[in-house]
């Protein structure tokens, strides 16, 4: 079996499973937001209508709460939903709410991490698509929607065909000009968005060990966007440190044998690579960044649980340092763990002095929501992770998706530029 | 029977079905009425109770939002009819017991026509085409999605 077949014959209480087997999985840890929570709510309410107790949860110290999307509160109704997850959470005694204005918070994807809410080996289930981000630290961890979630919280299980595996392996490392997006961009380029419906996406080789946590972070984010079921990557020394720096030790680590399969497997080296961008309307609609450049632009947005981890306002400061910006450019850190590091390490002081507008963490304008979405005809360049029609504003907006060096370097000229042209 | 409002278009991503700004309403209705209004404006006041929406491949990507499924169940969309769809939509349509998802092959997707009317059977695996006198074969339900819908939602299913 491969790791995600083993982690689910575990939570499952089987010795071996197989794809296209069915299987109430127990959860070990499972997320709601500010969309998804009172999504869960209404759930709940349909729920004691139909004489379904709703009294308890399965497990309260197992769920934890993110206030993301609309926040700070983007007008009444997002305000009205922040105080229906308060009392949701004071009703059912959950602790691990992360609430914004009170210390730490941010991005349900990026605190998952940050925070070391998720562990490896584990089952984690949250109420938003993106929730395969943290199976780059070796757990299967997988996005529902409100009923299933709901499911969860009451039961502490939810039913899955278990998938069969796609293996992409890097081979070498990333040259110090590409990022981690780049290779997922050109991967779901060459899948397309469906190439992965219902499988789970593993990535491993050498080009995998020698990524960084919050890299390999940004692959199995964007699996979502290639339709997989989740995104994994077993776990090494670097998961471990990371982790124990964020003062978790006790977990058991899950890993495939040798004979495990996979579906297919794919290949790709890392010298033979280039720096790469989706166009507009969709994440497969991918080019080389030098075969568009000089494309013009009105926006350059560096957020989301995709492209504002720590590493990625360090590659965006790396660009703008010293210079200044020509288009309007918004960096917003993921968290505010992130920010708190930014700002020590001079990086906050970069961006303003290039002339950008630094915000607090929040989903914002990824999805359309609030901070900077986009008019009639505007054209931006994000680090977000997907540009469908109207994705990030008016239906007639474009979003071009990229690395933070791409977008860093986009904003400088105002045209969609190669870092390596600057 | 029911009418077919059809998009001839593969991908219809949830940004389309109810687009992001609308994730703050949980009022059923109030999502509804900006269902599709990526691609539609109007769509939620062509649909009658009981009519189908038809469309290409990957139906539903993006995001998990259950929104999605809600607004179009809440117009009155009884089933969508598509040749492919993505895993979190279909899991909320069924889970949530909002409407039928049913796959069927390119060919039957290129003959069923916008505003034809039809009727499906899925005990029999069959869509019959009235306005043409023809009947289709969708992809038959796995056990557990049949016996999920049977049950009328993942809360009322009692696994054996």
């Amino acid at each position: 079996m491969n790791i995600t077949e083993k982690i689910l014959a575990r939570a499952s209480g089987k010795s071996t499973i197989s794809p296209d087997d069915i299987i109430f999985a127990n959860v070990d840890k499972a997320m709601i937001h500010d969309v998804s929570g009172p999504g869960v709510i209404k759930v709940f309410e349909k729920l004691q209508k139909q004489g379904i107790s709703t009294d308890k949860l399965w497990d309260s110290s197992k769920v934890w709460v993110a206030e993301d999307h609309f926040v700070p509160s983007a007008e009444k109704i997002s305000a009205e939903n922040i105080v229906k997850l308060s009392k949701f959470t004071k009703q059912y005694g959950i602790e691990k709410h992360f609430k914004y204005g009170m210390g730490q918070y941010g991005i349900c994807h990026t605190l998952s991490h940050e925070e070391a809410l998720v562990l490896p080996g584990e089952v984690y289930v949250g109420g938003d698509s993106h929730t395969n981000t943290t199976g780059a630290l070796g757990a299967f961890a997988c996005g529902l929607g409100h009923t299933d979630v709901a499911y969860v919280l009451l039961n502490g299980k939810i039913w899955f065909k278990v998938p069969e595996t796609l293996y992409f392996k890097l081979n070498g490392k990333l040259p110090d000009h590409m990022m981690a997006k780049d290779l997922i961009l050109k991967i779901i380029g060459d899948i397309g968005t469906e190439g992965a419906a219902y499988y789970a996406m593993q990535f491993g080789g050498t080009g995998i060990s020698e990524m960084s946590v919050e890299s390999r972070l940004t692959l199995c984010n964007m699996t979502t966007e290639a339709g997989a079921k989740n995104g994994i990557i077993e776990p090494d020394q670097k998961v471990f440190d990371y982790l124990a720096e964020r003062g978790a030790a006790k977990y058991t680590p899950v890993y495939g044998d040798i004979d495990a399969e996979y579906a297919k497997v794919y290949e790709y080296e890392a010298s033979e690579l280039e720096p790469t961008i989706a166009k507009p309307f969709s994440p497969e609609n991918i080019t080389v960044v030098r075969d568009i450049a000089g494309v013009e632009l009105d926006k350059s947005y560096i957020g989301s649980c995709t492209g504002a981890k720590y590493e990625d306002l360090e590659a965006a400061a790396k660009i703008l340092k010293g210079r200044q910006v020509k288009i309007r450019t918004e960096v917003l850190p993921a968290t505010i763990s992130i920010y708190k590091r930014a700002m020590e390490n001079g990086l906050i002081k970069i961006f303003l002095d290039a002339g950008v507008t630094v915000g607090p963490p929040t989903c914002g304008a990824c999805c359309g929501a609030h901070m900077g979405v986009l008019a009639k005809d505007e054209i931006c360049i994000s680090t977000t992770n997907r540009n469908f029609p109207g994705r990030m504003g008016h239906v007639e907006s474009q979003t071009y998706l990229a690395s933070p060096l791409v977008a860093a370097a986009s904003a400088v000229t105002g045209k969609i530029t190669d870092p390596r042209d600057l | 029977m029911g009418k077919v409002i059809k998009y001839e278009k593969d991908n219809i991503d949830t940004d389309v079905i109810i687009p992001g700004q609308y994730l703050k309403l949980h009022d059923y209705d109030e999502i509804a009425k900006h269902a599709m209004e990526g691609i539609d404006a109007n769509f939620h006041s062509k649909v009658q109770k009981g009519d189908f929406l038809v469309a290409g491949r990957n139906f539903g990507c993006g995001s998990s939002r259950e929104h999605a499924p809600i607004a179009l169940s809440q117009c009155g969309i009884k089933g969508v009819i598509a040749v492919s769809f993505a895993r979190i939509f279909y899991r909320n349509a069924v889970d949530g017991g909002f409407l039928l998802p049913i796959e069927v092959d390119e060919e039957t997707y290129k003959k069923i026509a916008d505003g034809d009317q039809i009727e499906v059977d899925t005990s029999k695996n069959q869509i019959k085409n009235i306005t043409k006198n023809q009947t289709y074969t969708m992809k038959p339900f796995s056990e557990i999605v049949a016996k999920i819908i049977e049950a009328g939602g993942l809360f009322k299913y009692k696994p054996e």
